[in-house]
């Protein structure tokens, strides 16, 4: 988006605050506007095509904890643009849904709602996509371990006739970085997840 | 009892699958294809509603191969993600790698010198040829021309050679680092690319002639699954894709990056936007990538293959750590800290055989980034199955599937 064209879409919306970017304009818009945002760039300012939407957790202690990010795409000048908009609950956190303007964004939401858990109201079918239907944690939250946490299979009877169940990934020696907490001097490089080695059992769900 | 002859008028089949209405014909039938399945190119699994041999619903299910890499991304440096990059379209890992490294540059805000910039590009286009090979080679074989298949990876072997020489692997490249890349050419080994191209042309010119006046492959392609412009963009359709659709859109030339400003190359654009003009598109993007690729090699610079005054982000010569205590601490924290970004967030695509691969990355500094979100092309691709398989027959399945041109690894994650 080039700086005409975001002096217009401003005035259009004074309540989009412009968001710090490194690269493209970004403006931050609130939930109940996103539908209505989307809609005047996609019909007046010709950005046609919705070309990634995702979420950002920002962690638990954190409120607003979880915002939508979508970058449209234009094929005036080939520009893009970054709207993101919080979610207002924490707890059950919830988005309108962009599926009337751009139908791509039916499966991109279901990925969304599948990693990190948050709703789509208006959304036609929204179910898991990557994971299986009735598979318990949303992977992308923060607190989600990165081995994971054991469970069920997806098929009960299979899990019936094996006994079989997903484990923690085996994640022996890394991810090898140092934790970025203190500063440089002061942390000696160790893998992210130390809590068990060979010694300690691998840790499993929380209850 | 004398024999008599009847005549029955079969009438035209292709015109009675056009009339196909919403009336059920026969008894629904539900069938499961994949998620092994030759013709799923992969783990995809199908869910179809079959009324006699047409489709009237289709389900697909994805997520067999997700292995979680943007949560694998949060956890590692920067520079211990270029492994999980080849990962994802698993044809053209090169191609992946310089998309990376490039949204990982942006996000520092860095440069890299000219001669990286022409080994990336030279990267890029090699791979864009051995996955459209593949694309290729495989469309025949699923259209029942095995011997296309046959041709085009004779010629995926060479460059494998290619690649193995460069890299140090034929498939699983991990070639560049965020910064440069990880070992600069080998000796003559231009010369051996140059030797490659020059047996290659011939060699796409008889697979030409074999699949694309070939009667059985038009009848099985021509007007099987258009798609129009209008649900090429809904759908964030891109890359070869999307042209084939009639959309004028390439961004290696509409948004240039990597120095691609600098290369002569036309961009072919389909006019239907069925599965027969996204061959076409494919088989005419490889002779361009050769004429990119001719380019590269006569422009190739002299000087250093990496960013030398990134001192926080790439690593220096094995040579000068060895001997210099500064390059040594350098090395060290580099390798366990990770390459030091400053915070922000960038989107970066680039234009990959399969479509555009996007990278965003959000960083609160430091080594590791915080969110990184990886935009794929076979999944948008895929998307659109729901919309365009009702009415197709089922033995358009295979068809519609290879003229996509995806990858599981890439959709799934």
């Amino acid at each position: 988006m080039d700086d005409a064209t975001a002096k217009q879409f401003l005035e259009r919306f004074p309540e989009a605050k412009p968001r710090e970017s490194l690269d493209y304009k970004a403006y931050d818009v609130p939930a109940d506007k996103l539908v209505e945002v989307c809609r005047v760039l996609r019909d007046d300012f010709g950005f046609t095509m919705l070309t990634d939407s995702t979420a950002i957790d920002w962690g638990e202690e954190t409120s607003p904890r979880f915002t939508g990010i979508y970058h449209l795409f234009s094929w005036l000048g080939a520009r893009y643009v970054r709207i993101a908009a919080n979610c207002p609950d924490d707890a059950a956190p919830a988005l309108p849904s962009l599926v009337e303007l751009f139908p791509i964004a039916n499966w991109q939401e279901r990925e969304t709602f599948d990693m990190f858990g948050i709703r789509f109201t208006g959304h036609p079918d929204l179910r898991r996509i990557l994971m299986w239907d009735d598979y318990p944690y949303h992977p992308l939250r923060k607190e989600f371990p990165l081995a994971g946490h054991d469970g069920d299979l997806p098929a009960a009877d299979v899990a019936e006739a094996t006994k079989a169940k997903v484990i923690p990934a085996p994640m022996m020696g890394g991810p090898f970085h140092a934790p970025q907490k203190d500063h440089m001097s002061k942390r000696e490089p160790r893998g992210a997840d130390q809590s068990w080695n060979e010694a300690k059992p691998k840790p499993c769900s929380k209850d | 009892m004398p024999a008599t002859t009847k005549e029955v008028d079969m009438q035209d089949v292709a015109a009675r699958g056009a009339d196909y209405g919403e009336e059920l014909h026969g008894e629904e039938m539900t069938l499961n294809m994949g998620p092994s399945h030759p013709a799923t190119h992969g783990v995809l699994r199908l869910r179809l509603k079959l009324d006699g041999d047409f489709i009237t619903e289709c389900d697909p299910v994805i997520g067999y191969l997700h292995r979680g890499d943007e949560k694998i991304a949060e956890n590692m440096t920067y520079n211990q993600f270029v492994p999980y990059t080849d990962r994802l379209d698993y044809l053209a890992p090169l191609a992946n790698n310089v998309c990376y490294a490039i949204a990982v540059e942006k996000l520092a805000n860095l440069e890299v010198p000219p001669r990286c910039q022409t080994i990336r590009i030279i990267c890029c286009e090699l791979a864009r040829i051995s996955s459209h090979l593949l694309g290729l080679g495989v469309y025949g074989m699923d259209t029942g021309a095995m011997t296309t298949f046959l041709y085009t990876f004779t010629e995926r072997e060479k460059l494998y050679s290619l690649f193995e020489e460069l890299t140090g692997a034929r498939f699983t490249t991990s070639y560049t680092r965020i910064g440069g890349v990880a070992r600069d050419i080998p000796e003559g080994w231009l010369g051996r690319v140059s030797n490659f191209l020059n047996q290659f042309e011939p060699k796409i010119d008889e697979l030409d002639n074999l699949l694309t006046r070939n009667k059985i492959f038009l009848d099985r392609t021509k007007d099987i699954a258009i798609i129009s412009r209008e649900d090429a963009i809904a759908y964030a359709f891109t890359g070869p894709n999307l042209r084939a659709s009639g959309v004028d859109s390439d961004l290696r030339r509409d948004r240039p990056y990597c120095g691609y400003e600098d290369y002569d190359f036309e961009v072919p654009i389909g006019t239907v936007g069925d599965a027969y003009d996204r061959y076409l598109v494919r088989m005419e993007e490889v002779r361009q990538s050769v004429r990119i690729v001719r380019q590269a090699i006569d422009k190739m610079p002299e000087g250093p293959y990496f960013a030398e005054d990134a001192k926080k982000i790439h690593v220096p010569p094995k040579a000068k750590v060895l001997t210099s205590m500064e390059e040594l601490i350098q090395n060290f924290m580099i390798v366990t800290e990770g390459p030091q970004m400053p915070a922000g967030e960038v989107y970066f695509e680039a234009e990959n055989p399969k479509g555009i691969l996007g990278f965003f990355i959000h960083s609160k500094g430091g080594g590791v980034p915080f969110r990184l979100k990886i935009r794929a092309p076979s999944f948008c691709s895929l998307s659109i199955l729901p919309k365009i398989a009702k009415g197709l027959m089922m033995s358009d399945v295979p068809v519609v599937l290879g003229s996509f041109d995806f990858v599981m690894g890439e959709c799934d994650r």
